[in-house]
């Protein structure tokens, strides 16, 4: 439970997962470095794995290759140090918003006042003051999403994982939300990995654009992004480097990557979802 | 939470504004009235139908001679022993189903075939066992609660979202807290219909084991011996009895279910 951000080093990471009787490449030698406190963003189309590196590094998928390590330790499993925020909220529809809030800090070696406090502390931060004794039905898709993101940050997790937190949301609450964890992550400088497809959500947050390519999934190439903080964007360096990531979709008169598997092909195992 | 079903636009429509709390009684109301004014204009000249009145008196002379407390003292009891035996064996039959694959595979398919034999059917082989009295029909009511309830029960925990189960992954709950504060709660409105439908299928099931295994006493005796006597007034105030106990059961299973599931809101209809 440090208030630490954490180093994240990702050195050839792959994973298969078995379609079919045949091994399906799903991450093909992934190398990546975050550094302390940094927010980067990975972008890419269905398929390119990007979740399923997330759900590694958070530990809901094991099996891989490769090394994965978190301040220089192999992370095995989940553990309080690594948050997650995941598309839908998942809060618990019995508990109330400082309840579900308090989940984080369930096995937290903190005192019951502590916890107390750090609950109270997390509804403030995500702007949320007065609907503590709310129930999730109750809440918009947006403010359910912040308890969510209390949720994760509750227990101050070295790095925290966001896997398209705002796809299920309007264009208006999503750009409301993108500011406001911009304006979290600067409050409390945790390493953040934020996971996907919208290109401008990715430049406005991150300070490095990872561009993943699919089938199997690998790195594309990592784009800078130099921006100071606030980001604006509408100002002419911030549509460069947009730019600059859109035309490794083929944008500009880029050929896109055909397919080389047959899509029948790709079905999900059980419940595992690919990117 | 108020509700917006109370808004009176509808029967403003109609011309006449039925109080919301009164509108459950205008059909067995009216019921009343054709029952009454049958007997009264002599529309049947059937010794069998029996004047709303003359039920009233029997009804009366029922209670006051406390033979009605008797009968359905003796139901009651049966019905609630039969319930609480069936219930609390579904419960743990039907975690155990979900719980553990070895035992479904081992004890399910048994179990969806014989839940598929109509009660009744089990009722020669349950007086043999356990004769015609008390036992036997305690058994045949734990057997009517029984099903429901390893049924909803089994639904329940297996539908746990996985969803909810990664986030407890995630947050370093221990098998105990995944069960207790993931799994159970997430099961339970499923497990509290198992429970409602094994209240009402118990009380459907008091009455036929009364008919079936005669021997004892109880409401159901009650009715097959005005039955026998043409005492037509004792078995429609029996049937009334019947009804007004399985309309309480009901009522008292949705309170529970309303306090207690009040977190699922207005994602569920509320009647």
């Amino acid at each position: 439970m440090a208030n630490n951000a954490g180093t994240l080093d990702i050195r050839h990471l792959s994973k298969n997962y078995e379609v079919e009787g045949e091994p399906l490449e799903v991450l093909s030698d992934i190398s990546l470095r975050i550094e302390p406190g940094e927010f980067v963003s990975i972008v890419g189309t269905s398929g390119c794995g990007k979740s399923t590196l997330l759900r590694l590094v958070v530990g809901l998928e094991e099996d891989y290759a490769g090394d994965v390590l978190l301040d220089g330790r192999r992370i095995v499993g989940t553990s309080l140090d690594r948050g997650i925020l995941f598309q839908e909220h998942r809060l618990f529809p019995w508990l109330t918003v400082e309840d579900n809030i308090a989940l984080g800090l369930l096995n937290a070696p903190m005192t019951e006042g502590q916890k107390r406090f750090a609950v109270r502390d997390h509804v403030a931060l995500v702007g949320l003051n007065g609907f503590e004794k709310a129930w999730p039905h109750q809440l918009s898709g947006g403010m359910a999403q912040r308890v969510a993101i209390a949720r994760a940050l509750v227990n101050r997790p070295e790095i925290l994982l966001l896997d398209e937190p705002f796809g299920a949301l309007d264009a208006i609450t999503r750009a409301h939300l993108q500011q406001e964890l911009q304006r979290i992550w600067e409050a409390e400088g945790i390493t953040t990995i934020l996971v996907t497809h919208d290109v401008e959500e990715a430049v406005f947050l991150g300070d490095k654009v990872v561009v993943m390519a699919p089938r199997p999934g690998r790195i594309r190439r990592v784009v800078p992004v130099p921006l100071p903080h606030p980001r604006n964007r509408s100002s002419s360096a911030f549509a460069e480097v947009k730019g600059a990531v859109l035309a490794e979709f083929g944008g500009e008169g880029r050929v896109l990557e055909p397919l080389t598997v047959p899509p029948h092909a790709i079905q999900p195992i059980s419940h595992e979802t690919f990117a | 939470m108020s509700d917006i079903h109370s808004l009176p636009i509808a029967s403003r429509r109609s011309g006449i504004h039925v109080p919301r709390a009164v509108r459950g009684w205008v059909v067995p109301a009216g019921l009343l009235l054709l029952w009454w004014a049958a007997f009264h204009f002599g529309w049947s000249t059937s010794s069998l139908l029996v004047s709303p009145a003359a039920v009233w008196q029997r009804a009366v002379r029922y209670a006051a001679s406390g033979e009605l407390l008797t009968a359905l003292g003796a139901s009651l009891w049966r019905n609630l022993a039969g319930f609480a035996i069936g219930a609390g064996a579904g419960l743990v039959f039907g975690a155990a189903l979900a719980f553990s694959r070895l035992f479904e595979r081992a004890v399910g398919p048994s179990f969806h075939t014989l839940k598929q034999i109509s009660l009744f059917a089990w009722i020669p082989l349950i007086s043999v066992w356990f004769g015609l009295g008390d036992a036997a029909k305690v058994a045949f009511l734990s057997l009517a609660a029984f099903f429901p309830v390893v049924l909803n029960t089994f639904e329940g925990i297996r539908s746990v979202p996985r969803e909810f189960i990664e986030v407890a992954r995630v947050l370093r709950f221990s098998r105990l807290q995944m069960l207790s504060r993931v799994v159970l709660p997430s099961a339970s409105p499923s497990i509290f219909a198992g429970i409602h439908l094994a209240l009402i299928y118990a009380w459907l099931a008091t009455l036929g084991a009364e008919y079936l295994l005669v021997a004892g006493q109880g409401i159901g005796n009650t009715m097959i011996d005005g039955r026998e006597r043409f005492e037509m007034d004792l078995v429609i105030f029996g049937v009334i009895v019947v009804g007004l106990v399985g309309f309480t059961l009901n009522w008292v299973a949705t309170q529970f279910e309303r306090r207690l599931l009040a977190w699922r809101g207005h994602s569920v209809a509320q009647f």
